[in-house]
């Protein structure tokens, strides 16, 4: 073990450089970010993941973001255990019927001000799931979504896009109150 | 068959009437008498349960002889909706039946366990895929644990992690767990009911996103199914480039399992080293084939595309990373004692069980089960590859990491042998003529309708599809069976005298799927 511990020490790290944010993110953020919330987050966000009914192919490219090539951490962005310590839902799945209590009682446990974040196809309308009798053709049938990331799944470059499109627009808005 | 013992499926099979189109395995619509016989086969062990599943008026099991490598689909009709309880003598049937009688109010007699399963009062009708009627109210009921020093845990279904919902309800007795309950069901969204008089494209990407991480084995399974049904014959290219992804596949999986069980046993250096080697696995997958899970890449008839231009090369380089870095990895494993404490003895799955509930992947390789569908239902290439099916005794958590390990350097060796005997060729075969009849599919009034089922190994263990297409070319009905039916129930039991805080390094070791069964 400690060869491998040394050996990380001396090798280059695998982490890459930061990707630009989205600019078709950062659109969707303009009108979704409220500003007196804005002015209220510091320079990190804590993330609370749901998953309302996903393939768990999302969730797949989201555990990604954790691994030395992305290192979501360097961003001041983590996932936190409890809704309660959440900045933002990220919620993925059509919004299955079955989930629909348990993601509003995650949403109400979590403190103003937050943002929801729909991750993936299915959680913005549906996707391949739409018109099925167990789900709710996506997360904003249940909660208002402030920004969608597309993908089936995004890869963790696209997510990683989207959360700096969200931190920067809380960022640039609290600079000028 | 086995000599000197009755061929218990053929005479099964026998007994009833025969399915005109079900390929490549029969399926037989039996006599009351017959499906008690197999239910009773089942109970002794001489059969093992592939999957039950429901329609309109009848009641479906896939039987597997183990021994003979023959399997077949036995049908009950039951034109009033009830049949003779399969999991009233054999208990891995119970969650299958639960689930049937939710979708299609088919009630299984003198069943054990009533409750509904995936139907959580919330569509608002019951029996969405029979006939649908409004929903009553009804509170759900855990199984008792009583006594004295006994209390509840309840857990989800939102958890702590990025991971599945799910509700678990641990009975404990100070720090000892007495029962574990799991209610799942959360995720459900109908996918089978989305199937239903869809196309075979759009049924095929559903199939692709039962379950993420599985997506190369639905597709796979899917398409073997329809390509049974339909008469196609696969181009052999197509054969290896999906044996290639289902490899790839495998080894993703597994490399993150082994990093993600060592963390819950609070060794992140394992879960840190591994996630590079399985990012470094979906790189070299996006390159190779367009997409890091391969997602809507096996298709009915073939494959989407071709493996890119320089696909095999970055391959071939993954390989080389893999094997330069993963046996450090093994030996870390291998030879940390903090890491061992925790693993070994943890979680322990009997023999007995696995077999009894038919386990599939590295939960039941590590306990006994040799099953792997890629040796008892090869189909191309594995037929011409050379590899091993680990097996292990134990069945605790130490066994599941290392059966993981092995089949790791066993897909890598196979990745390598299919880089290097890959045919050239076409990858895809015409579907488009499917809505006539096939040849060898028998007309009945000049309507044919033309089943299929295949078997596939995904990482997890054996992925079954069934699948009846109408004469329309419109699925009619398919069904999807995940490993995890039955490998959910074995983790009650395994945890059972584990402590509370084991759960998560036991439940990682089985990473049953979440979507996977509740479709
Ligand atoms: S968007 Fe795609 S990957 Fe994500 S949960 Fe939906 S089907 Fe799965």
């Amino acid at each position: 073990m400690r060869r491998l511990l040394f050996k990380s020490l001396i090798h280059s790290p695998l982490t890459e450089p930061r990707p630009p944010a989205s600019s078709l993110a950062v659109g969707e953020l303009v009108h979704a970010l409220d500003g007196a919330a804005r002015r209220r987050l510091g320079r990190s966000l804590a993330i609370r993941a749901v998953d309302a009914g996903s393939c768990n192919g999302c969730e797949l490219e989201m555990n990604a973001l954790g691994n030395a090539f992305y290192d979501l951490e360097r961003f001041g962005i983590r996932f936190v255990a409890s809704p309660r310590h959440a900045d933002v839902l990220l919620v993925t799945g059509p919004m299955s019927r079955n989930m629909r209590e348990a993601v509003r009682r995650t949403y109400d446990a979590t403190p103003d001000p937050k943002w929801v974040v729909a991750l993936g196809d299915c959680a913005r309308d549906g996707g391949c799931f739409a018109g099925s009798y167990a789900v709710m053709d996506g997360v904003s049938a249940v909660l208002p979504v402030d920004l969608h990331i597309p993908g089936c799944p995004p890869p963790p470059v696209e997510i990683l896009k989207g959360l700096l499109a969200l931190l920067e627009g809380v960022n640039s808005k609290a600079a000028t109150p | 068959m086995k000599q000197g013992t009755p061929s218990t499926l053929t005479d099964i099979a026998a007994a009833g009437r025969r399915a005109e189109h079900h390929a490549p395995f029969i399926r037989a619509a039996v006599p009351t008498d017959s499906w008690n016989l197999a239910v009773e086969h089942l109970a002794e062990g001489r059969l093992t349960l592939l999957d039950l599943w429901g329609e309109a008026g009848a009641v479906h099991i896939a039987l597997l002889d183990e021994e003979a490598g023959e399997a077949a689909v036995a049908s009950l009709e039951c034109p009033d909706g009830r049949y003779p309880s399969v999991g009233r003598r054999h208990p891995p049937a119970i969650r299958l039946e639960r689930a049937a009688a939710d979708l299609f109010g088919l009630v299984p007699q003198d069943t054990p366990d009533p409750r509904a399963w995936l139907d959580h009062g919330q569509w608002g009708f019951v029996h969405p895929l029979g006939t649908r009627m409004p929903a009553a109210a009804s509170p759900y009921h855990f199984l008792p644990a009583e006594g004295g020093s006994l209390h509840q845990i309840a857990v989800g279904p939102v958890h702590a992690g990025i991971i599945e919902p799910g509700h678990f309800r641990f009975t404990a007795s100070g720090e000892t767990i007495v029962r574990l309950e799991e209610r799942l069901g959360y995720t459900h969204k109908g996918i089978e009911g989305l199937m239903a008089g869809a196309g075979i494209d759009r049924a095929a990407g559903l199939a692709g996103r039962t379950s993420g991480d599985s997506t190369v084995a639905y597709a796979f399974a899917f398409a073997r199914a329809a390509e049974a049904a339909l008469g196609i014959a696969v181009p052999p290219r197509a054969a290896w480039l999906r044996a290639l992804m289902a490899e790839l596949e495998r080894l993703a999986n597994h490399l993150g399992d082994i990093g993600a069980v060592c963390n819950d046993a609070a060794f992140p250096l394992m879960l840190a080293h591994c996630g590079v080697l399985r990012e470094r696995v979906l790189r070299a997958s996006d390159a190779a084939f367009g997409h890091r899970l391969m997602r809507d890449r096996i298709v009915p008839g073939g494959t989407a595309a071709d493996l890119a231009e320089d696909g095999a090369a970055a391959i071939r380089a993954l390989l080389a990373n893999i094997r330069a870095r993963f046996p450090a990895l093994v030996r870390l494993y291998d030879n940390t004692a903090s890491l061992q404490d925790r693993t070994v003895g943890t979680g322990r799955l009997s023999t007995a069980l696995a077999r009894q509930y038919g386990a599939g992947g590295y939960v039941g390789r590590a306990s006994g089960r040799r099953f792997d569908a890629r040796r008892a239902f090869a189909c191309p290439p594995y037929d011409e590859l050379a590899f091993d099916v680990p097996v292990l005794a134990e069945g605790d958590v130490n066994a599941r990491v290392w059966i993981r390990i092995r089949e790791v350097e066993q897909s890598l060796s196979l990745i390598e042998q299919i880089l290097r005997g890959l045919p050239a060729g076409p990858v895809r075969a015409d579907v488009t003529a499917s809505d006539g009849p096939r040849e060898g599919a028998a007309t009945r009034e000049g309507v044919a309708t033309r089943e299929g089922m295949a078997i596939v190994e995904g990482f997890r263990g054996d992925v079954l599809v069934w699948l009846r297409i109408a004469a329309t070319g419109l699925v009619e009905r398919c069904r999807l069976r995940d490993p995890s039916w039955f490998q959910w129930p074995l983790l009650e039991a395994a945890i059972e005298g584990n402590i509370v805080a084991d759960f998560p390094l036991c439940n990682k070791s089985f990473n049953c799927s979440y979507s996977g069964c509740d479709l």
